[in-house]
């Protein structure tokens, strides 16, 4: 027993010890991570951002340095008092700013570097540098925020910002303090404008010294710089439109047919996308982000879905000819309307019977819902017309996403038998039921976007291309959904009546006042009832002023849907902003400086303030103009000089 | 000379194996903790690695030199080893250099010597003798004194010396006193005193008391037969509860407030957020940076002079006391326990090549030996690890200096030339 002591001492404490080895190394660490050893020090190295440029060359966004003070909660040493008076000063904050924000880094990570206060100015960032040593665990980092070279397109060319940290749980290359695009084409095209950040690994020693690279560097990685892209967005058409825009909401949408670029995505109101740069960011977009009834952030161009109402027109009678249900030359009679069963669509005075031409140009009600219902009831039962106008109507792109590099953007709504089915019952419904679609009211939903690409579509005699953002990427081809043609269901030889029709329309029908000298334009106009509940009533507001064209007639150019809330019918605002959009664009010029003088004239801001008032207040007809003050009119003069300068 | 050949093959290899592969592991584990920047040469006499290699290539004339004496000469001259050692740590007192507030040192030169490093084996030679003696028996009083005496004399020097670390070392002794006949009854008073220690120290007395009583009272009346008189249990329990007081009086105001605090910190003593930060500062700070090495280790390690905190200096005295973490950080769970059983074998088999010795100076003399590197490789590592108080001692063949290799060397060297002898002793 005596021999046994030591012996079984010196083995029972030989397991305890591996097993407590076990404890420490194995059971209770996680996996080595070099990202949370304090030996290393990881100094990142933010490449350049990419540059944007529009299709002509003009830089639009470029970057200029910041520079952040960032926190290792873990490694700040206590500081004596004048050091932290000091450090305070310098960083502007208060005793218990400084508690509060090493808090918040703390609850985060007391290992990984959180940022302490973001985006220095050059002259606080300079005279910190210097002292920067003597606070420890607090470093300076640089990074690259944004310079916009314009005040134009900020729903086109969006905004970076503070990665949050879901997005940090999802994708691990970002970091606490990194900045990711926001919105606009800085989303969309983050991963190509963003480059690859560098980094480089150092051996700290424990007083905090660099003491040399680790493994002697060959983990550490240079950057690489973002890629600078070429967008598809004429500035100076784009600034002309916000410009038209102005003291209105609405959106416009511009694309060339083509190739489905888009020329100008103008939505109203719009602000300045310098205001969403660095510190005063946050501030700014809450104050965006509140204004709840103007919603500068929700782009109208891409996320209003409305009624399209009468440009809708022309679908149905496409449809029709490629079903066979109607040749251009039938007539169809209308007195002040159509009248089905009891009830009746009105329509307004015009040559009757009309054929299809004189439908299109007078765009006449009974003629579309007489064309709507051969279409329907070609078929043994309403539901299989349903369905096969349906599958038409959404080869022109409408009630869907349109699958493009744009940040945001809303499906709109083509109903089929389905829809119908839903609502009335399986087979408990008849065609006219359905009849408001022969007008682009009813169930048709869709968004200034899809309206232009329509156009595109009809100017194209047939197809179109994925409006899309991109022209351009440095060193990178463009994904090819965007280079190959969508074909419509239509039939070529189908199309030309509907363009002469459209071409009518300018020549004789709706938009005769909007003409412009030396092009042919193709159009229609439109306007949509809406309503607003206030108060909780439902109430009919101004109807919206809608206008889809193209131009020229042979080989478009542009095509193009405006959209202007509570304009009223479709060529007070719309239509002439249409044009003018056309004209610039085409001739780089405006002469009918008539309608340009009306558009800058006039603010609708009055009638936005109507239905909030508190008083009883009329609409359509009974709404006056209200014209802007002389001073911001020839403010927008000089503004419209300085676009159309060189 | 056949004789002399013959003999020269009976020396035991696996002790000597297992003693080149800690030192061999050791000097990799040294190089990595002391090196700073490119390793330009292994004999670079500015780095501590670079002194090592000296002292391991000055460790090989050694070995040779132990080994040529006859055996009967350590016995023979035991005691005047013994003497020189105690005159060489009394010397001290006058000759000493102070380093870090111990007086350990003699300085030849640039070098310096710690002669309590060579201490030990004297006085384990010296026990050895004394208690092989045929005069001795270790069941007297007189003997068990006499035998403490030896032990106390160079343990009491040391302490003077402010080296409290190396004192606790002499406790090993304890082991070959029991393995040689020391009554039972020590080894319960012994296992009793540190129970007793410890839990005056992290209850309070009262629940001390408490246990006391209740396992007192269940050993007077679980020995229904042969029961003692109830004075004798009193008499215990008196002393205990004095031992009890004692201790806590001992540890309140005998020891340094650093010492105290480490006691404090092992035993979770110190309730006080604020306290506890500050000591996380002072008294635990190597701990914490040296678990922390450790457990960045993980399964493999990070590879031989990769270890981040290793190559920063995270861990202070690492090269000396705390060389273990370095072999935790760089070699991970396999290359630390692979440590842990080469020591534990070392002892295993100095044990039973002990055992197996013809003459009692041998045995005894074995059972130090093996005493002596438990001692050593249980506080050291234990401490390393967080398993016991901070104690400033060093890990054999392991730790940074030329002394406590020397020193370690002799001791097991002895004892492997007394080994091979005992074909030769009938």
């Amino acid at each position: 027993m005596r021999k046994l002591l030591l012996l079984s001492v010196a083995i029972f404490v030989g397991l305890v010890f591996i097993a407590r080895l076990f404890y420490l190394q194995v059971y209770s660490s996680s996996s080595y991570n070099i990202f949370e050893d304090n030996a290393i020090r990881k100094v990142y190295n933010y490449p350049k951002r990419g540059y944007v440029y529009d299709r002509n060359g003009q830089l639009l966004v470029a970057n200029q340095p910041s520079y952040d003070v960032m926190v290792i909660p873990r490694e700040v040493e206590p500081m004596d008092s004048t050091d932290f008076y000091e450090f305070c000063k310098l960083l502007k904050i208060s005793k218990e700013d400084y508690t509060k924000k090493l808090n918040r880094a703390t609850n985060y990570s007391p290992r990984l570097p959180s940022p302490f206060v973001p985006q220095l100015s050059k002259s606080d960032y300079a005279v910190l540098q210097e002292k920067m040593r003597k606070y420890e665990g607090f470093y300076i980092q640089k990074r690259s925020l944004r310079s916009y070279q314009t005040t134009i397109g900020a729903n086109v060319l969006g905004d970076i910002g503070e990665v949050n940290r879901g997005i940090i749980v999802k994708q691990p290359y970002y970091r606490l303090g990194d900045l990711i695009g926001k919105q606009g084409i800085e989303k969309t095209y983050e991963n190509t404008l963003r480059g690859t950040k560098g980094i480089k690994f150092i051996q700290k020693d424990i007083f905090n010294k660099s003491i040399g690279p680790f493994k002697e560097g060959r983990l550490d990685t240079l950057p690489k710089p973002g890629k600078d892209i070429t967008i598809t967005i004429d500035a100076k058409l784009q600034a002309y439109g916000e410009l038209l825009m102005k003291n209105k909401r609405g959106g416009i949408v511009a694309i060339e047919p083509s190739s489905g670029e888009i020329l100008a995505m103008v939505s109203g109101p719009s602000y300045n996308p310098n205001l969403l740069v660095g510190r005063e960011r946050s501030k700014n977009f809450s104050k965006l982000y509140r204004d709840s009834i103007a919603k500068p952030l929700f782009d109208r161009g891409l996320q209003a879905m409305y009624p399209p109402g009468s440009p809708f027109k022309t679908l149905n009678a496409l449809i029709a000819l490629q079903e066979g249900v109607v040749t251009t030359e039938e007539r169809f009679s209308c007195s002040m309307g159509y009248r089905y069963g009891n009830r009746k669509m009105g329509c307004h005075a015009h040559r009757s019977p009309a054929n299809m031409n004189i439908g299109i140009y007078e765009s006449c009600n009974a003629y579309f819902a007489n064309v709507y219902r051969r279409i329907i009831d070609k078929y043994d039962k309403p539901a299989e017309g349903m369905d096969a106008w349906s599958k038409h109507v959404k080869s022109f792109g409408l009630g869907n996403y349109l699958n493009n590099d744009l940040s945001v953007g809303q499906p709109g709504k083509v109903p089929n038998a389905e829809t119908y089915n839903r609502g009335y019952g399986k087979n408990k419904w008849y065609t006219t039921f359905t009849i408001s679609n022969a007008i682009g009211q009813g169930e048709v939903l869709a968004t200034p976007i899809q309206l232009a690409n329509m156009a595109a579509a009809i100017g194209n005699r047939g197809y179109y291309y994925t409006p899309h953002i991109i022209k351009n990427i440095e060193g990178d081809t463009i994904a090819t959904k965007y280079t190959t043609p969508n074909y419509t269901t239509i039939d070529k030889q189908h199309f030309e009546p509907i363009v002469e029709g459209m071409f009518d329309v300018y020549k004789k029908g709706t938009a005769k006042s909007l003409q412009v000298k030396g092009i042919e334009i193709c159009g229609k106009t439109g306007t949509a009832e809406n309503f607003a509940i206030i108060d909780s009533v439902k109430t009919q507001l101004t109807d919206h002023s809608i206008f889809v064209a193209f131009a020229p007639k042979d080989n478009p150019k542009i095509a193009i849907a405006v959209f202007v809330e509570n304009g009223y019918f479709g060529s007070r605002f719309a239509g002439r902003m249409a044009s003018l959009m056309i004209e610039y664009y085409l001739k780089g010029e405006i002469t009918r400086t008539d309608m340009e003088n009306f558009v800058l004239r006039y603010s609708l801001e009055h009638e936005y303030e109507k239905p909030y008032s508190g008083e009883p207040f009329g609409i359509n007809r009974k709404t006056i103009l209200d014209p802007i003050e002389e001073k911001e009119f020839q403010k927008s003069l000089k503004i419209k000089a300085e676009i159309t300068k060189s | 000379m056949l004789r002399e050949n013959q003999r020269r093959f009976k020396f035991d290899w696996v002790t000597i194996i297992l003693f080149l592969l800690l030192i061999g592991f050791g000097y990799i584990n040294i190089l990595s903790a002391s090196h700073v920047g490119e390793i330009t040469s292994y004999f670079d006499m500015s780095q501590p690695y670079g002194k090592q290699t000296v002292f391991i290539g000055l460790t090989v004339i050694l070995i040779v030199f132990i080994l040529s004496f006859e055996a009967k000469f350590y016995e023979r001259f035991a005691s005047v080893i013994y003497i020189i050692s105690i005159l060489a740590l009394l010397g001290l007192f006058v000759f000493g250099k102070d380093v870090n507030g111990a007086r350990s040192w003699y300085g030849i030169g640039s070098m310096t010597i710690q002669p309590s490093e060579f201490a030990k084996f004297a006085t384990a030679l010296a026990v050895a003798k004394y208690v092989s003696d045929l005069q001795t028996n270790m069941l007297t009083l007189k003997d068990q004194l006499r035998v403490v005496a030896i032990i106390f004399t160079p343990a009491l020097l040391i302490l003077l010396q402010n080296d409290a670390g190396s004192t606790i070392v002499y406790l090993a002794f304890f082991f070959v006193f029991y393995r040689e006949g020391l009554q039972q009854v020590y080894l319960i008073v012994a296992i009793s005193a540190i129970v007793l220690a410890v839990l005056a120290l992290k209850f309070s007395l009262l629940i001390t008391l408490v246990a006391l009583l209740l396992v007192l009272t269940t050993l007077y009346f679980s020995r229904k037969k042969k029961r003692t008189s109830i004075l004798q249990y009193l008499l215990v329990l008196g002393i205990s509860i004095a031992f009890s007081y004692g201790v806590k009086l001992f540890y309140e105001h005998g020891l340094k407030p650093h010492q105290q605090n480490r006691i404090s910190l092992w035993l979770r003593l110190e309730k006080d957020p604020a306290k506890l930060e500050l000591m996380k500062k002072r008294e635990a700070y190597n701990l914490i940076q040296s678990e922390q090495a450790i457990s960045s280790g993980g399964w493999t390690g990070k590879g031989f002079l990769q270890g981040t905190r290793t190559t920063g200096k995270f861990v202070p005295e690492q090269h000396t006391d705390y060389i273990f973490s370095t072999v935790g950080e760089e070699w991970g769970f396999w290359g630390s326990s692979f440590v842990i059983l080469l020591f534990v074998m070392l002892i295993v088999r100095i044990l039973y090549l002990a055992e197996s010795q013809k003459l009692q100076f041998s045995r005894v003399y074995g059972y130090g030996v093996a005493s002596i590197f438990f001692i050593h490789f249980t506080i050291n590592t234990g401490m390393v690890m967080g398993l016991i108080p901070t104690v400033g001692i060093p890990l054999p063949f392991f730790s940074y200096g030329g002394s406590g290799l020397w020193g370690f060397t002799i001791l097991l060297f002895i004892f492997i030339k007394l080994d091979s002898n005992k074909i030769n002793e009938w």
